[in-house]
């Protein structure tokens, strides 16, 4: 099978391209803005603020700056790539051999 | 001989042993394989060996140091040099992967033009050219200070390793190499970490307990006629800091030979995944480096603060040879340092040692000295040998072949990029040796340039089927142009005088603003001609799906089958 998704549905044809570059794109959007507002939001534009809450020794800002905000960003690229994995699967276009197999 | 030196010896020659042999087991005989390594690089192996790629001299020896002295305003570096590889995995990795061939200007030669391909590879040329530059001379710092061997013979040293391997395995040969340099310099940076983090704090975790010195740093520190170590925008602005954050980030994402790591893994999929290793790699050593700074800084400034000169610790005599620390003439005691000598402070003391000199610093024995000198070269080394193919192929794949030779048969193919790659690193050694003046300047701004020309070509010519090549190249030379102008107006290269800031936007954040510029220009004249031709607009599509299955009826992009790897397994 190749999109189980429309199993019942019989859409237009090619409309399940839009559909999954559109998902696509709405994933990326959420991720890229949480990746503006870890860093360029709490990090730089909002720091001097954050910077007069304190946890551990760190103020908020910086700690953001220089810690928080590079392990968001890893986050971040872990579900961009496992949520990616799930809609290829489900629009039936991941890498996959002769034995259905992922590459 | 010391014993820093013989440990440093033996750290060296045991980690280049271990490169040269994994060159000589992963020799390649093919055209693919020294490119892009036959797209057979396992995700986790080639998340290594991008870190290592990425992780140059200035990440591993001069970046810690850096923090120490901007404190807050350092993060710029932190998160610019992070933030790209979200960019990365998200807006270019999968897709150029997808398309699948060798080379930066290959997929913009092929999305757009041959006008735009030559003076993409032109750009690569120029901006890995900058680069390798400093890794040299990287190479050269720590041998000299570490072996007595001098600039010369250590930059001699460096480049014929690198040679030997890169020549010999291509991409395959760098990959598995990255992979082993990333092992070494990871270690050598972490264990001095922990072990200062224990000794200044009692918890071993750098990344959580540096936090606990921050208030001690700033009062000392302010004590020191240095400012607090946490204050925001103590020494650029906001809208600077915003647009250097910015600009490096985009410019990460526009760097060539980062963006080609991506075309050698197996899948798509593949390269997405390659991301996140990647960057959890570069992760731990970014996370550690602020710590780094920290802890180095507390410890020079209380091990000087208010001692006589001539009581001073040893590494400052060990490292005044080398005229990176010097003391004021007629200075006494110790009541200001500084890094940057126009201040007059009592000690002055350059960026680049913090790292390198950090075990002597806190103390710690000589087999870990060592084995930071090893990890410093193993970073120099392995951004080297990836910039170098960077080069090697665009002179060869994109020049040669594309202009001179059409139909040269693999066996000529993979000689002419052996011989690039030759070429490339003797002008790496004499540059290295004899770096020409402008290059420190430029380094530093290769990112700005990489951000306002490939970047925006790329992500519109992925996201946008309606650009089309007079809209690319219309943005990248008015971006570039606008980039390098607002450089040369504010800084004293080429023998021009430099200008005062404009809006406190220093040359390193106009990169971010080049790039605007690219997209808004790109848009517009894409609009005003007439769009891309049809196969282009396929091409395209086909990029944007990993794999297309013959169910769904449509074609495979031309040239993706290349990659040698069966397609739409499901159908």
């Amino acid at each position: 099978m190749t999109h189980s998704k429309y199993d019942g549905h019989s859409p237009p044809e090619g409309d399940w391209r839009r559909e999954y570059w559109r998902k696509n794109l709405r994933l990326m959007v959420i991720l890229l803005s949480i990746w503006f507002i870890v860093s360029f939001g709490c990090g730089i534009l909002f720091v001097e603020q954050l910077n007069k809450i304190e946890i551990v020794g760190f103020p908020l800002g910086f700690w953001f700056a220089q810690q928080g905000s590079i392990y968001a960003f890893l986050v971040l690229i872990l579900i961009y790539a496992l949520r990616m994995d799930r809609l290829d699967d489900e629009y039936g276009v991941s890498e996959r051999n002769g034995d259905g197999e992922r590459l | 001989m010391s014993e820093i030196q013989l440990w440093t010896t033996i750290f060296i020659v045991l980690s280049f042993g271990v490169y040269i042999y994994i060159a000589w087991r992963s020799r390649v005989n093919e055209t693919e394989s020294f490119y892009v390594a036959k797209h057979g690089v396992p995700t986790v192996a080639n998340g290594a060996a991008i870190a290592a790629d990425w992780m140059s001299a200035a990440s591993f020896i001069s970046m810690a140091g850096l923090l120490a002295f901007l404190g807050s305003d350092g993060s710029v570096y932190l998160m610019g040099w992070t933030g790209g590889y979200v960019l990365l995995a998200m807006l270019i990795a999968p897709y150029l992967r997808k398309w699948g061939k060798y080379t930066v200007p290959e997929f913009v030669g092929e999305r757009y033009n041959e006008t735009v391909r030559t003076v993409a590879a032109a750009a690569a040329i120029i901006i890995s050219f900058t680069y390798v530059v400093g890794q040299m001379n990287g190479g050269g710092i720590v041998f000299s200070r570490f072996l007595g061997i001098g600039l010369t013979g250590g930059v001699l040293i460096a480049a014929g390793v690198i040679f030997i391997y890169a020549v010999l395995g291509g991409m395959k040969g760098i990959t598995w190499t990255q992979v082993a340099q990333y092992t070494v310099l990871i270690v050598a940076y972490l264990i001095p970490a922990v072990a200062v983090a224990q000794q200044v704090t009692g918890f071993p975790i750098p990344q959580v307990s540096f936090g606990t010195i921050l208030d001690e740093l700033n009062a000392i520190g302010t004590e020191m006629g240095l400012q607090e170590y946490t204050q925001a925008f103590a020494q650029q602005p906001m809208i600077d800091m915003f647009l250097v954050t910015l600009a490096l980030m985009i410019g990460t994402a526009g760097l060539p030979h980062v963006i080609i790591r991506f075309y050698t893994t197996r899948t798509v999929r593949g390269s997405r995944h390659s991301a996140f290793w990647a960057l959890l790699f570069i992760a731990i050593l970014y996370t550690t480096a602020p710590a780094v700074g920290a802890f180095t800084k507390l410890n020079l400034l209380e091990g000087v603060k208010g001692t006589a000169v001539d009581a001073l610790p040893q590494w400052i005599s060990n490292w005044s040879t080398t005229g990176l620390v010097s003391i004021k003439e007629g200075a006494e005691t110790i009541n200001s340092v500084s890094n940057d000598p126009a201040v007059g402070a009592d000690l002055t003391i350059n960026n680049d040692i913090l790292v390198l000199a950090s075990p002597e610093i806190a103390g710690l024995p000589a087999p870990i000295i060592g084995l930071v000198a090893a990890g410093g070269m193993a970073a120099a080394l392995s951004t080297a040998a990836g910039l170098l193919l960077v080069i090697s192929s665009s002179v060869s794949h994109d020049f040669y072949f594309r202009r001179i030779r059409k139909h040269a048969d693999d066996h000529e193919r993979l000689l002419v990029g052996r011989i690039a790659m030759g070429l490339a690193v003797v002008v790496a050694i004499v540059a290295g040796i004899n770096p020409p003046a402008f290059v420190a300047e430029v380094v530093a701004f290769a990112f700005g340039m990489a951000a306002s020309s490939f970047f925006p070509a790329i992500v519109l010519g992925i996201f946008w089927k309606r650009c089309n090549a007079k809209g690319a190249a219309a943005g990248i030379v008015v971006g570039l142009g606008f980039t390098i102008t607002y450089m040369i107006w504010t800084l004293d290269v080429f023998g021009t005088t430099a200008n005062d800031y404009i809006l406190g936007i220093s040359p390193q954040g106009i990169g971010a603003v080049g790039a605007a510029v690219n997209f808004i220009v790109a848009i517009i004249v894409s609009k005003l001609t007439s769009p891309p031709p049809k196969h282009i607009e396929e091409m395209v599509e086909n990029m944007r799906y990993p794999a297309v299955t013959a169910q769904s009826g449509a074609r495979t992009a031309p040239g993706s089958e290349s990659a040698g790897r069966p397609e739409g397994g499901e159908s």
